[in-house]
């Protein structure tokens, strides 16, 4: 059982489902406030979907300056596991760990739909179960999940291989070549606008694929330790 | 007490939703031939006197905060 962080800023919706998935895949979660400037030494960090300080200015632009953050952008660097769903993924752009940024939804509306995805690379701590070119479903709901960078910064996520996820059936809000997630060079860390911590539970889920997160996260982990 | 603007706008080459859709609206309501491209204005009060140095950190607190330079140009001026 590892001991896995969810940080919570104002305004986060998905952390307490966020910390029922960490427990649903069988380890312990631990609420990390955005105010406090320790990790708690733990083994991975998931920043959660919601509306983090209102979406005020741009969205995950103030969470980004939130004292947690100061931890985990360090603690990233030196190759901590760290999951950015939604707008733990524009957190995560706003803070230069991950490439590129998150515009409105193209279609100008608020999306919300089972979202098929295609796992574009196994290579990160976070996809490492999954098969290559394996289809999945996930949640994905938001209004500002254009993900978009300049020209020379998607031709080196392409060639690099840090294209995670890519949007099947439709591109939902415009993002550029389909990307819905991406990593750093590293591997450690993957953004992603979809919730797989939504897609754990049959009764609620239209599949189980969150589970692959916590499933490569775990062999990760375990290999690391071993 | 000294006033600087900054101006922020999304690159020309980044989307603009916000902008099309008033621009689509604006057709709508028979004006024809406007397009709009929608940014963000800041008004930042300065205590004391406006320095070089301030208008400098200004600058700095609009690069770090203000834009997202990834997909948003700033401009910086002192409102006379």
């Amino acid at each position: 059982m590892s001991r896995i962080g969810v940080v919570t800023f104002p305004g986060s919706l998905d952390d307490h489902d966020a910390q029922r998935a960490v427990k649903l895949a069988g380890h312990e979660p631990v609420a990390l406030w955005h105010a406090h400037e320790s990790l708690q030494e733990v083994e991975a960090v998931i920043l959660p979907g919601g509306f983090s300080y209102g979406d005020y200015l741009r969205c995950g632009a103030i969470a980004r300056f939130s004292p947690i953050m100061t931890e985990v952008i360090r603690a990233a660097e030196g190759g901590l596991p760290v999951l950015g769903i939604c707008n733990g993924f524009q957190v995560l752009c706003e803070s230069h760990l991950l490439p590129g940024a998150l515009i409105r939804n193209d279609v100008r509306t608020f999306v919300c739909r089972d979202q098929k995805l295609r796992v574009e690379s196994v290579d990160t701590v976070w996809t490492n179960a999954f098969v290559p070119g394996q289809e999945i479903v996930i949640v994905l709901k938001n209004g500002e999940g254009g993900f978009v960078a300049d020209a020379a910064t998607i031709e080196r996520l392409e060639g690099e291989n840090q294209v995670v996820f890519r949007y099947l059936d439709g591109n939902p809000n415009g993002s550029l070549n389909d990307i819905a997630g991406v990593t750093n060079a590293r591997g450690n860390v993957v953004g992603l606008m979809p919730h797989p911590e939504h897609n754990m539970e049959e009764l609620t889920s239209p599949s189980l694929d969150g589970r692959g997160f916590f499933a490569s996260l775990e062999r990760f982990l375990t290999a690391h330790v071993g | 007490m000294a006033r600087v603007i900054v101006d922020v706008m999304p690159k020309a080459e980044i989307l603009d939703p916000q902008g099309k859709a008033v621009t689509g609206a604006l057709q709508r309501l028979g004006f024809a031939g406007l397009t709009v491209r929608q940014g963000k204005r800041f008004e930042v009060e300065v205590d004391g006197e406006l320095t070089d140095e301030v208008l400098g950190q200004v600058r700095e607190a609009a690069e770090k905060l203000l834009a997202n330079t990834v997909i948003e140009a700033f401009d910086v001026r002192v409102e006379q």
